[in-house]
């Protein structure tokens, strides 16, 4: 007598699910080896299906490139690599199944704009705790606040213009350090971790340390306006007023590169963190995008009619953001075509940008802050409505999102601001990359696995993944000075060879003429492949569409 | 001279004569009969005698004509002195014997025989000693193949081999020193023990070692052997048809063909005889196929063997021969069977029973080859309809108007098909006018209003705009459009016509692109972006906005960032072409000095261009500059040299492309990725591989050692090499 319920026997596999393992171990078929000690069966048998899109998007083989026919060695090694990919993916979308959070966005009802929703409406709705990230520092002595949050998200440090420099811990409101420099401060980065902190001065760049202990004086870095750190590549970067681009590597103390972008004042930058590209917005317009190994741009965008304003660069590399001084916001596709894919000309232009890690766009124009939503996370966000708006006290002078946290962080010439935007955060956070609650000890063993995994600098590049490729000159190039020494070509397809045949057919004259059989193939294959080449070419020059007309001579 | 030399040779031979003859006349006295017979061969040795004065062979041949008693040691003759004596004449006896033949027989041998062979030299015996020895060797290890493929294939190879036996008691002793205590267990042991379960050894119940029992050792020893034989003929069988099937002799086939046909006859009339019902079986698949061969052109003279003897038929006797050969085998093929019929006339009324039946027969296979066709079937009307429909539908019309005379439902059905063939008729014309979208004006006149309301979009598009401010006024003219415009009017008006014209402009922006210079480069961008996947949002403002914007553009009015960009661009472009090589020497074959130059001639000449490289990757976005240079630094971290199975860098791209580290992957995933190839056991001795660890019987070891312990033992075969070697 059964009385355990059967769900799982009846209802068919559905079509969309991917079975981890195609060939299942011999107990599984056996319907009596599932049973367990109590007899009962496992209502779920075999592990837990995933989705396919799930699995899609762990996968990175881009299968739709045709190999070059391979040998059954090759073809083992592909399977291999291929069946592994497979596995892994699935591992990995199965493991994603696990996060539990879920982002959430603000929705008005029928024709309700959510825009109008103000903070103060925010804050009762929501609970204490969050309630309690919503809050305003008035520091209306120190003049324009910049600021900055640590990766975990846990810290905030500003500096104001006239030298105040605060880092706290902004959950708790736990002060760390509070000093003044005595001097104006243009810029304020943490470094990899909370403890360190770089303070762009008037004259020099210093870094200190959580209780406002000054480590560093680097007078390299002379007259900084903007910071970026790459945290990956322990790399500081500074733009100057002098018109240099800096790279300081802060895990040896070294400079890696001083390039000389060759603008004026460099007061725009931004870092694309996909690839660890630093974009800097020029005064004539163009957005330069920049590496540490190439004395030039890898790319320049003319972006604005005016001079850029803001760049901003979203977390998976896809879109950035410019405004500029002809008051237009775009958002510009970095996906190899660098058009932009959505205009808006803003009343007063729009002086600060930001993505947040879920891909909302968050502008700073004056004293009011306009915050725009995407349909999703790889979506650009729709300028034609804003999400959120705000007004500040004074007029905005830095912005950052908080990540893991639905947080916007405001400096403004009255203060810091701390807004709640929902939707805006990352909701599951890694706890061995960057762990909001991680402990000192924590830290310093993340910290030492960072280092350890610390990428070079001349490896920053366009497309990251280009590093996995084969570097296809230096192949050429081996094999030509292979072939130079040898004088002859080792990898060169070996003249046909006729097989010795039996009962008198390996006469010379049929070994001849098989041979003349090889070699008139060959032969033809390469006309035929002329001949269609020839096609094409003709295809496209001839006029497609519409016959010529004798008016075209008319049309410039 | 010679004449009395010769005259008293025949004295003396007259004179021997006699003396001769003594004893003749003897032995003779009794038959005088005989004498003229004398005289006659007496005439016969004279004329002998005289023929042989000439020529060499002068001497005399001497002849015993008859048996003497006395014969002297003298006068010993030899017939046929001039051959040379054969040893084994003097052995010959009067009658053969055999045990001379023997001797004979030995005596060819020993004449036969030549001498012994000198031996190899040492090099070359060692040689072949060494040669056998490897291929032995060579196949012996053969058999490890397998094994070292599959462990370089394998993801991880775990040392030592041998793995240590877990020390689990199996668990017929740990229940046999087990007892039921509690009521429950009892209960449960009562149970099993009613059923006959096994308790103590769980393999086998008794119901099944009873079964293990039945079968007897002879029993199975025959169903062994029986099995072996039929094992043994099918292969046998097998072998026998794979061999014929090899046979490549046309003839052959065609007698085995021949045979089988007849053989086949012969069992049908034999059927027929015995059991009627599967001979009509038998009728209806011959009936089959000679439908499958009227369906077919097998015999037909279509082939390409007969394609080829038709064109030799003209001069050759036999390709027409073999044509009329294949015809009329098709006309045998093909022929309906007459078996029945005959048979019929045949048999008449000898025997009753097959009279009634084989009409039968006859009806029937032709009621089985009427009954599924459905060709036969078809009425004449639906015949009229499938011919209607297979027309040409423009040709249809003119059918209806001649006015044929039809039942009501074909009308239906023409009446159907002429609206189709309209609509054919509409689709086709309204596609030569997109051939000719901009031809004749009198066609665009009797189209549709559709193409009209496109004409001014053609015409609009040529405008160019010059300046800034004409841009800025483009933009917002686009803005309006796109606004006042939405989207199912412009669809709705359109029609259908809109997206095949819209690819169209594109391409020719595009070529007009390539022909307007750089300075207008920029004002083209604003149409490329609209070509995106993703529409552009333009916002206009009010009044006031454009307004301020107007006071923007006076702002910036001064400095041109559109052609600073242009201009840069230009050069980033010149810069990055590869540079000719001008190898012209002045004053080289002509006149040179100051203000002379090289002639254009020479310097063509002498100009080697550089090869095109690829085309920029910014070549078609016009506000972009795409740095072409090389990251060396990069490249250094990259691969250069491709690792032994692959031959070209996307295979090998491929296998790189998952990453493996932590970061990336789940714990699981990672170990699974960064297992180590090889793992060793700690404090263990790794012996190498044997025979028993993959499964193997018997040691590899002692086969090798045979051979190297006695090599002198050879194979025929290489004994058979060993003797060709000498030879040479």
């Amino acid at each position: 007598m059964e009385t355990a319920p059967k769900p799982g026997k009846d209802v068919p596999p559905k079509k969309d699910k991917l079975q981890t393992k195609r060939k299942k171990p011999r107990e599984w078929k056996n319907p009596e080896s599932q049973r367990g000690l109590s007899g009962a069966q496992d209502p779920f048998p075999g592990p837990a299906p995933v989705p396919v899109e799930v699995v899609q998007k762990f996968c990175r083989i881009d299968k739709s490139r045709k190999l070059p026919h391979s040998k059954a060695k090759t073809r083992s090694r592909l399977e291999v690599a291929e069946a592994e990919e497979e596995e892994t993916s699935i591992k990995a979308a199965r493991s994603e199944q696990l996060l539990a959070e879920e982002p959430g966005f603000l929705e008005g009802e029928d024709g309700e704009d959510t825009a109008k929703i103000c903070q103060a409406d925010i804050v009762e709705a929501v609970d204490i705790a969050s309630a309690a990230k919503h809050f305003d520092l008035n520091l209306r002595q120190f003049g324009p606040y910049r600021l900055n949050y640590s990766r975990t998200g846990r810290h905030l440090a500003f500096g104001g213009r006239r030298g105040h420099v605060a880092a706290l811990d902004w959950v708790t409101k736990k002060l760390m350090c509070e000093i003044n420099v005595m001097e104006a401060v243009r810029d304020i980065r943490f470094l990899h971790s909370e403890a360190l902190l770089a303070v762009a001065q008037n004259r020099w760049l210093h870094i200190y340390d959580n209780q406002g202990i000054e480590l560093h004086c680097i007078r390299r870095c002379d007259r900084v306006t903007r910071l970026e750190f790459l945290p990956f590549h322990f790399l500081l970067a500074t733009a100057s007023e002098t018109g240099f681009l800096t790279y300081l590597d802060v895990s040896v103390g070294k400079i890696v590169a001083a390039l000389n972008a060759r603008a004026g004042r460099l007061d725009v930058m931004s870092q694309n963190p996909y690839n660890a590209v630093i974009h800097l917005g020029h005064s004539n317009g163009t957005v330069s995008l920049w590496s540490p190994a190439m004395k030039e741009p890898l790319a320049k965008i003319l972006c604005h009619r005016g001079g850029v304003r803001a760049v901003a660069v979203d977390s998976t590399g896809t879109y950035m953001a410019t405004s500029g001084l002809d008051h237009q916001l775009k958002i510009f596709d970095l996906r190899g075509t660098y058009q932009p894919l959505s205009t808006r000309t803003l009343p007063h232009g729009a002086g600060h940008l930001a993505f947040s890690q879920r891909g909302l766009l968050v502008a700073g124009m004056g004293d009011v802050v306009n915050i725009w939503a995407g349909q999703g996370k790889a979506s650009p966000p729709s300028l034609e409505q804003p999400y959120l708006t705000h007004r500040l006290s004074g007029p905005v002078h830095g912005l950052q999102f908080c990540p893991f946290e639905d947080v916007l962080g405001v400096g403004h010439t009255g203060g810091i601001t701390s807004m709640l935007v929902p939707g805006a955060g990352e909701p599951n956070f890694d706890g061995l990359e960057s762990n909001p609650y991680r402990s000192r000890k924590q830290r310093q063993e993340w910290e030492v696995k960072a280092l350890l995994e610390k990428v070079p600098a001349e490896l920053i590049c366009l497309d990251p993944r280009a590093l996995a490729e084969v570097d296809v000159i230096s192949l050429e190039q081996g094999k030509k000075e292979q072939i130079e020494r040898l004088g002859y070509d080792p990898q060169a397809k070996a003249p046909f060879q006729p097989k010795p045949k039996q009962k008198g057919r390996s006469s010379t004259a049929s070994l001849v003429k098989r041979k003349r059989k090889v070699m008139d193939e060959e032969h033809r294959d390469k006309v035929r492949q002329s001949l269609q080449q020839q096609h094409h070419k003709e295809a496209k020059a001839k006029p497609t569409g519409a016959r010529p007309s004798a008016l075209d001579r008319f049309v410039r | 001279m010679t004449a009395n030399r010769l005259a008293e040779s025949l004295l003396a031979l007259s004179q021997q004569e006699e003396l001769a003859d003594l004893p003749k006349d003897y032995l003779l006295s009794e038959s005088e009969d005989e004498g003229d017979n004398d005289g006659e061969r007496k005439h016969q040795k004279l004329l002998e005698a005289i023929s042989s004065l000439d020529g060499k062979n002068r001497r005399k041949l001497a002849e015993r004509s008859e048996a003497s008693l006395k014969v002297s040691e003298f006068n010993v003759s030899s017939e046929g002195s001039g051959e040379k004596l054969v040893l084994a004449d003097l052995l010959e006896p009067v009658k053969t014997s055999s045990s001379l033949a023997t001797v004979k027989k030995q005596l060819s041998r020993v004449k036969s025989k030549k001498t012994v062979e000198l031996p190899l030299n040492k090099e070359e015996i060692e040689r072949i000693h060494r040669e056998v020895a490897f291929n032995k060797t060579a196949q012996v290890l053969s058999k490890w193949d397998p094994v070292v493929l599959k462990n370089r294939q394998a993801e991880q190879l775990v040392f030592p081999l041998e793995k240590e036996e877990p020390a689990i008691a199996p668990i017929e002793h740990v229940l046999s020193g087990w007892k039921a205590r509690t009521p429950l267990e009892q209960e449960i042991f009562n149970l099993l023990h009613k059923n006959k379960q096994p308790v103590t050894d769980p393999l086998l119940t008794p119901v099944e070692k009873a079964s293990l029992r039945a079968m007897s050792l002879e029993e199975a020893k025959m169903r062994r052997a029986e099995l072996q034989r039929a094992r043994a003929l099918q292969s046998y069988y097998e072998a026998k048809a794979r061999r014929e099937k090899k046979i490549k002799s046309k003839k052959y086939h065609k007698v085995v063909k021949k045979g089988k046909a007849k053989k086949a006859l012969k069992e049908f009339e034999q059927l027929r005889k015995v059991n009627p019902a599967a001979a009509l079986e038998e009728l209806e698949k011959i009936e089959k196929a000679r439908m499958m061969e009227r369906m077919s052109l097998k015999h037909q003279n279509s082939g390409k063997w007969a394609k080829s003897k038709a064109i030799m038929a003209k001069y050759d006797l036999e390709a027409r021969q073999a044509m009329q050969e294949q015809l009329s085998k098709n006309k045998e093929l093909t022929q309906k069977l007459q078996v029945a019929s005959e048979s019929e006339e045949e048999e008449g009324g000898t025997e009753d029973v097959e009279e009634l039946l084989v009409p039968d027969v006859v009806n029937e296979v032709q009621m089985n080859a009427d009954g599924p066709n459905p060709w036969m079937l078809r009425s004449c009307t639906s015949d009229t309809k499938e011919a209607a429909t297979q027309e040409d539908p423009e040709q249809l019309p003119e059918l209806e108007a001649h006015g044929v005379s039809e039942n009501s439902g074909s009308q239906e059905v023409l009446s159907e098909l002429r609206v189709l063939s309209q609509k054919l008729k509409e689709n086709h014309q309204s596609r030569k006018q997109k051939a000719s979208s901009e031809g004749t004006i009198p066609q665009v006149q009797r189209e549709e209003p559709a193409p009209e309301e496109e004409e001014p979009l053609l015409l609009q598009r040529p405008e160019r705009v010059q300046t800034l401010e004409e841009l800025e006024e483009l933009g917002k003219e686009e803005c309006f459009q796109n606004k006042e415009l939405p989207r199912p009017v412009l669809e709705g008006q359109q029609s259908e016509r809109t997206p095949n014209n819209r690819p169209d402009a594109p391409k020719e922006k595009k070529k007009k692109e390539q022909m307007i210079d750089l300075q207008n480069l920029l004002t083209t961008q604003s149409p490329s972006v609209k070509s995106l996947a993703v529409p552009t949002i333009e916002e206009l403002e009010d009044e006031e906005e454009r307004n301020h914007r107007q006071m923007i553009k006076e702002a910036f009015a001064g400095d041109d960032v559109i052609r600073d960009f242009l201009k840069e661009k230009r050069e980033a472009v010149e810069a990055s072409k590869p540079k000719d090589v001008d190898l012209t020497l002045p004053g080289w074959g002509e006149w040179g000095g100051v203000g002379l130059k090289p002639s254009a001639k020479k310097r063509r000449r002498f100009l080697i261009k550089a090869p095109e490289g690829p085309p920029r990757k910014d070549k078609n976005l016009p506000n972009v500059i795409i740095n072409e240079k090389r990251n060396i630094h990069a490249a250094a971290h990259q691969v250069r040299v491709l690792p032994y199975p692959f031959t070209h860098h996307w295979q090998f791209e491929r296998t790189i492309q998952t990453p493996i580290g932590s970061t990336w992957n789940t714990q699981r995933a990672f170990q699974k990725l960064t297992t180590p190839k090889v793992v060793t056991k700690p404090g263990h001795i790794i012996n190498p591989i044997k025979a028993e660890d993959v499964g193997y019987r018997s040691s590899s070891r002692s086969d090798l050692s045979v051979i190297q312990r006695n090599p002198k033992r050879i194979t025929t075969r290489h004994k058979k090499q060993l003797k060709k070697c000498s030879v040479d």
